[in-house]
């Protein structure tokens, strides 16, 4: 008999029981997101011993069906759907902004593509060089060019499903799979934008068109973010299972404190387990905590030698976190507009990306597929049920229309991760303080976002119910630019490379490495700086 | 609108996973069930009836079948146990009768005078809260996330139905 196992049956053991140091290990990886997946699996595949230490458990992908039931009930919050810990997991924020930093993140192996979205862009030439073109920002120490057989490599890796984008960098070849086709309410949508003469086009999505490598195709469960049962959505733990295929050892919570070094490498992290405390040594240690815990570890590694953290030499540890704004409006329209059949987008426009200039940033509009509350979401929160019930979901749910847009912000010195030294973990360490302030060019940019989704929907004859704007936007939870790259060692945490300035033997495969952050979801630049990070590390050992 | 074994088992269907049919879609198998289950299972009945709108039938096979799945586990089998044993005590007290006895809009004022329509759900919580999340929430989301729930408000794929990704090109008059 099968059916929907229920979510309170979660087992909470699938990882490793053996958590102790690997001998002669040549590299480290610090995070079994997907940054630390692809180095380990690259790494390992190239004939080197691997050892992937991630804080997170390991999750069986047998109880994915009963993750989707918390995603579904209004009982769990988003963060109980990967066991986020609330000790583990504590920060502070003390930023003119808050961040709500456990909704951004899942910890454990796969890391934060477990519970992501799954839109995967390059980047546009532009934003390798913002200071160049644009005038403000900084450039990258790398270029389009460098990066571009790394986004092929990513996306054969990952699995893209997209079609062509006509604002779109120059690319060699086509995605791996073909676009999902446009949904009913794209067509309603292509109406008004082309009477606006604005072009909508496939969104890049890592998730399946078809089956591919091994996967399954997309089923349509609907809960993309947090979780797909699937697995037609790409995440981490694809390549956490080539790495340990070609040899790498995974160890989950495996909570990293502190990297003990000399003068100019690193000699071993030490890390807890709920059997006691280990040095892992190697020769090269690769760093993929993501935007956040990755500075957090720098600053906690902090010594003598470098008293305001490991690889501080900069002092931009921790300096300039990014994050893309949201801009949105929705409403509701006089027909049915088929929504919350699928869980992911379908439709994006990039038309008016690089326009950006040192006023306004470069920003992308998506067309939802998920306006409006899902009818089970509804269901299990009202007071009413039976015949009742039944009229107020026929009432609400139908009409809804959406849609959504990230915009870029720039760094800044006083936006940053830093350390809460009053508040700790459940290991005892200063947990993050999220620091996180916004300029004036990302709020202007969010009004122009919302012009152009005004116009749109207004063409459409939605009537406009919400907008988030200047004033109610919100973080897309892409960390960014934590330990950016930079060829100057006083300007930045990283070479162009990944490679710290500080410390011959460490690298950094993650977002925290972005100078400037674009306007398009990150994890496929993350994929790609991965991938070069391996060759890197290939090259060096 | 007639509720399917389809509706019941969908979940794992479309994930590949084998589904024994035999055994578990016969509507009158109570008296092949413990007293205990048998209890629970009249008990669900009797609650969908009052929470499910009138047009859907079929509800005690489908009642059944999702049970199936839901009561392997322990800890979710012994919550709705407990929920279960909860509505049954009021209505023993409160209506003088077994809770599968009453008539439908007494099941329903039963439900309500214990706090089930208001309360949040909640797996440890008071027994409302208990009551909502073991047994009006756990049929609601049986029925709102299946096939047929989803086509009762326009919606043949519902979120957690793997209806495929069809549904979401077509319009409404397809």
């Amino acid at each position: 008999m099968s059916g929907r196992p229920p979510a309170e049956d979660i087992e909470t053991n699938a990882g490793a029981t053996d958590r102790t140091p690997v001998d002669n290990a040549d590299v480290c990886v610090v995070g079994a997101g997907p940054a630390g997946a692809l180095v380990a699996d690259r790494l390992a595949d190239a004939g080197h011993e691997v050892v992937v230490l991630e804080a997170g458990p390991r999750f069986d992908p047998a109880d994915r069906l009963a993750r989707q039931e918390r995603a579904i009930r209004p009982t769990d919050d988003r963060p109980e759907v990967w066991e986020s810990d609330p000790e583990r997991d504590a920060h502070s924020n003390s930023g003119e902004w808050f961040y709500p930093l456990n909704h951004a993140r899942a910890r454990g192996v796969g890391g934060s593509t477990l519970h992501w979205q799954g839109m995967v862009m390059r980047l546009h030439e532009a934003d390798f060089n913002s200071k160049g073109d644009r005038g403000v920002g900084v450039d990258w120490p790398i270029d389009y060019s460098d990066l571009r057989p790394y986004y092929a490599a990513a996306e054969a890796a990952f699995g893209v499903a997209g079609g062509e984008i006509p604002f779109g960098p120059p690319r060699e070849e086509p995605r791996p799979m073909p676009a999902f086709p446009p949904s009913y309410s794209d067509s309603l949508f292509a109406e008004a934008c082309d009477e606006l003469g604005i072009a909508m086009h496939p969104v890049p999505n890592a998730r399946n068109s078809e089956a591919y490598d091994g996967r399954s195709k997309c089923v349509g469960y609907g809960t993309c973010q947090p979780v797909c049962p699937s697995g037609a959505k790409y995440d981490g733990t694809v390549h956490i299972e080539s790495a340990e295929e070609n040899g790498a050892t995974v160890i989950d919570r495996a909570a990293v404190q502190r990297l003990n070094h000399d003068a100019d490498r690193i000699t071993a992290a030490t890390y807890a387990t709920p059997s006691g405390e280990h040095r892992q040594a190697a020769d090269a240690f690769v760093i993929a905590a993501g935007g956040v815990e990755t500075p957090r570890l720098l600053m906690l590694s902090a010594s003598e030698q470098y008293p305001d953290g490991l690889a501080n030499s900069s002092g931009a540890v921790g300096r300039f976190f990014m994050d893309h704004l949201f801009a949105g409006m929705g409403g509701r329209l006089d027909e049915p507009t088929r929504q919350n059949h699928v869980g992911f987008l379908t439709s994006e426009s990039h038309q008016f990306y690089d326009d950006a200039d040192d006023e306004f940033a470069p920003f992308k509009l998506e067309f939802f597929n998920y306006a409006g509350p899902s009818p089970v979401g509804m269901a299990l929160t009202g007071d009413d049920w039976g015949d009742d019930l039944l009229g107020r979901l026929r009432e609400d749910y139908g009409t809804h229309i959406a849609m959504g847009g990230l915009v870029e912000q720039l760094p800044r010195a006083d936006s940053y991760v830093g350390l809460d030294e009053s508040t700790t973990d459940n290991h005892g360490n200063p947990v993050p303080d999220m620091h996180w302030n916004v300029g004036d060019r990302a709020l202007r940019t969010i009004e122009r976002a919302n012009e152009i989704q005004r116009s749109i929907l207004e063409e459409l004859g939605v009537e406009i119910e919400w907008t988030a704007g200047p004033d109610s936007t919100g973080p897309a939870y892409h960390h960014m630019g934590t330990t950016r790259m930079s060829d100057d060692p006083s300007e930045g945490v990283v070479d162009a490379e990944c490679r710290t300035h500080d410390l011959g033997n460490c690298w950094i495969a993650s977002s925290a490495v972005f100078p400037t952050g674009g306007a398009m979801n990150p994890t496929l630049t993350i994929a790609a700086l991965a991938l070069r990070v391996a060759d890197a590390v290939d090259r060096a050992l | 609108m007639e509720l399917t074994r389809r509706d019941a088992v969908s979940a794992l269907t479309a994930l590949g996973a084998s589904v024994a049919v035999a055994g578990c879609s016969d509507a009158g198998s109570t008296a092949q069930q413990s007293g205990a289950d048998a209890e629970i299972h009249d008990t669900m009945v009797a609650a969908a009836e009052v929470v499910y709108p009138d047009e859907v039938t079929g509800i005690d096979t489908f009642v059944t079948t999702f049970l199936e799945s839901r009561l392997a586990g322990d800890s979710h089998a012994a919550g709705v146990a407990d929920a279960v044993a909860a509505v049954n005590d009021r209505a023993e007290a409160w209506y003088d009768d077994r809770f599968v006895d009453l008539p439908a809009a007494d099941r329903d004022s039963l439900l309500r005078e214990l706090g089930a329509d208001s309360a949040e759900p909640h797996r440890e919580g008071t027994t409302a809260e208990e009551v909502r999340y073991y047994v009006v929430n756990e049929l609601l989301l049986a029925l709102y996330s299946s096939p047929t729930g989803g086509e009762l408000v326009g919606l043949e794929n519902p979120q957690g139905h793997a209806g495929g990704i069809d549904s979401y090109q077509r319009g409404p008059q397809a």
